[in-house]
């Protein structure tokens, strides 16, 4: 497939930045908010609620952390507009305040003083008016540099690293030289395999960062193992499926970025890029986890390969997903987007399997649901970095 | 028919790519790289996406897929057997 002139359509948010979904997001800062913001959902239908389970007495990073992640989340080009509520007016409004940097309509609401009803009902009256306004936002045609596109794997096997991940391997390749904006991650998942990413790192300084990321993950997990992971990397799942080693798993892993792409950068958790090019977040290797901090630094659809069949989807940022395994394919379809088993039995060249998942890209970031958003997973998952205060 | 794949040329593993590989079942391999063909006797039953070896090991040695060191043995296998977390550990961690 010829990228050269490729085009999508989406919609241009103030920024500059180009969504393709229209979300009109009730955003809780909060626990103590999700059931505000739900009730929102229920009044005004067509919002979307992001509930989670966070956002009281975090402190330093943690809270950092907390805050880019909404933040980012409100800010991405697929969100139209937000109404944040959170339990303290204070806290709302420096959601808010971060969203509204992006040049997008928010308005936030605090509970205390207030109480449910009145706070359902305010920020109702907003979400109605945001919804209408964005129902008249049209698509416009996009050069294809304006989509950012991440992945992540999940419930991997062996089929993974032969077949779903060069697959999206081989798409990197082919966005690459159109300046896409491209992200990849797992910190952790690269065991084994991080002397391959370090060499594919465009500078020195680049690859300094990423050696330094890395290292620090090991003693994570070095400090708080208990046995050699084999109950969780790889995941029970992974054995199922035949991987045996963390080293395996993170050979697989790894190609989902190609082999011609360069690491031009590596950013934090929930972090902006910068630039065009490929690169590469510091993150958990848990899907949802790192799926969502892919939405809150503003990509716009995602690419997930999987073997044994993970579900995952976002409310934010549509999942595709793809598998080479034909067992997942025939016992799992309504949850895949790209059958690529046709390359196990030399049916597919990588080549044909790249261009049939860019194929589903353009057509998932012109408007079509992906398996997850028919199935309604919306999974919305902050990372936590230590205990609350 | 191809029942299993190997990465590359010198990998010690092929992947089982069908369901339902019995022991003692003749199996057709394809080198995904170097777009060769192999054969193998299955010595094990394997299920679809676990790895069958592709030469005999002795505790000690090490499994290389994609070209690289994927672990260590840790109970010896015979070529054709099924080789997975019963008979192969991680180096790290």
């Amino acid at each position: 497939m010829n990228l050269s002139n490729s085009t999508f359509f989406g919609f241009r948010r103030e920024n500059g930045r180009v969504g393709v979904r229209n979300h009109v997001l009730i955003l809780p800062v909060d626990d103590l908010s999700n059931a505000a913001a739900q009730a929102v959902e229920h009044n005004v239908k067509g919002t979307l609620a992001i509930p989670h389970p966070y956002g009281r007495l975090q402190f330093g990073a943690d809270l950092e952390l907390h805050f880019r992640t909404l933040i980012g989340a409100g800010s991405n080009p697929n969100v139209a507009a937000v109404v944040v509520i959170c339990i303290e007016d204070t806290w709302a409004k420096k959601v808010a305040d971060g969203i509204r940097a992006s040049g997008k309509p928010v308005s936030h609401f605090g509970i205390e003083q207030h109480g449910d009803h009145d706070t359902i009902m305010r920020a109702s009256k907003a979400a109605r008016e945001y919804l209408q306004w964005a129902s008249e936002l049209r698509r416009e045609e996009r050069p294809l540099k304006d989509l950012w596109v991440s992945t992540k794997c999940g419930e991997s096997d062996t089929t993974s690293g032969c077949g779903a991940n060069p697959t999206v391997g081989n798409a990197f390749d082919k966005m690459y030289p159109h300046g896409v904006t491209m992200v990849f991650g797992e910190t952790t998942e690269l065991t084994g395999g991080e002397h391959l990413v370090a060499a594919r790192c465009r500078t020195d300084e680049v690859r300094k960062k990423f050696q330094f990321v890395f290292d620090r993950y090991q003693q994570v997990i070095e400090r708080h193992k208990t046995s050699d992971l084999m109950d969780s990397q790889p995941t029970k799942g992974n054995i199922e499926g035949g991987l045996t080693t963390i080293e395996e798993k993170a050979l697989g892993n790894i190609q989902k970025i190609g082999r011609k792409c360069l690491v031009d950068g590596v950013i934090d958790k929930a972090e902006v890029p910068t630039g065009p090019g490929l690169w590469f977040m510091d993150s958990s290797s848990a899907a949802a986890e790192m799926v969502t901090l892919c939405a809150a630094s503003g990509f716009a659809v995602h690419l997930f390969p999987t073997g044994q069949g993970n579900v995952i989807g976002n409310p934010i940022l549509p999942v595709i997903k793809l598998s080479a395994n034909p067992r997942t394919v025939r016992t799992m379809s309504e949850h895949i987007d790209v059958d690529v088993t046709g390359l196990l039995r030399k049916e597919l060249t990588p080549d044909q399997a790249g261009d049939k998942l860019l194929e589903c890209m353009f057509r998932t970031a012109n408007g079509r649901l992906t398996a997850a958003e028919a199935l309604g997973h919306r999974e919305f998952v902050l990372t936590r970095l230590y205990e609350s205060a | 028919m191809i029942h299993f794949v190997v990465h590359e040329e010198g990998d010690g593993v092929g992947v089982v790519v069908v369901e339902g590989i019995k022991s003692g079942q003749s199996l057709k391999g394809w080198i995904m790289e170097d777009d060769k063909d192999l054969e193998v006797t299955a010595k094990s039953d394997i299920p679809i996406g676990h790895k069958v070896a592709l030469r005999d090991y002795q505790p000690g040695d090490t499994v290389i897929k994609y070209g690289v060191d994927i672990g260590k043995v840790v109970r010896s296998i015979r070529k054709g057997e099924h080789l997975h977390v019963h008979n192969v550990k991680t180096k790290r961690w």
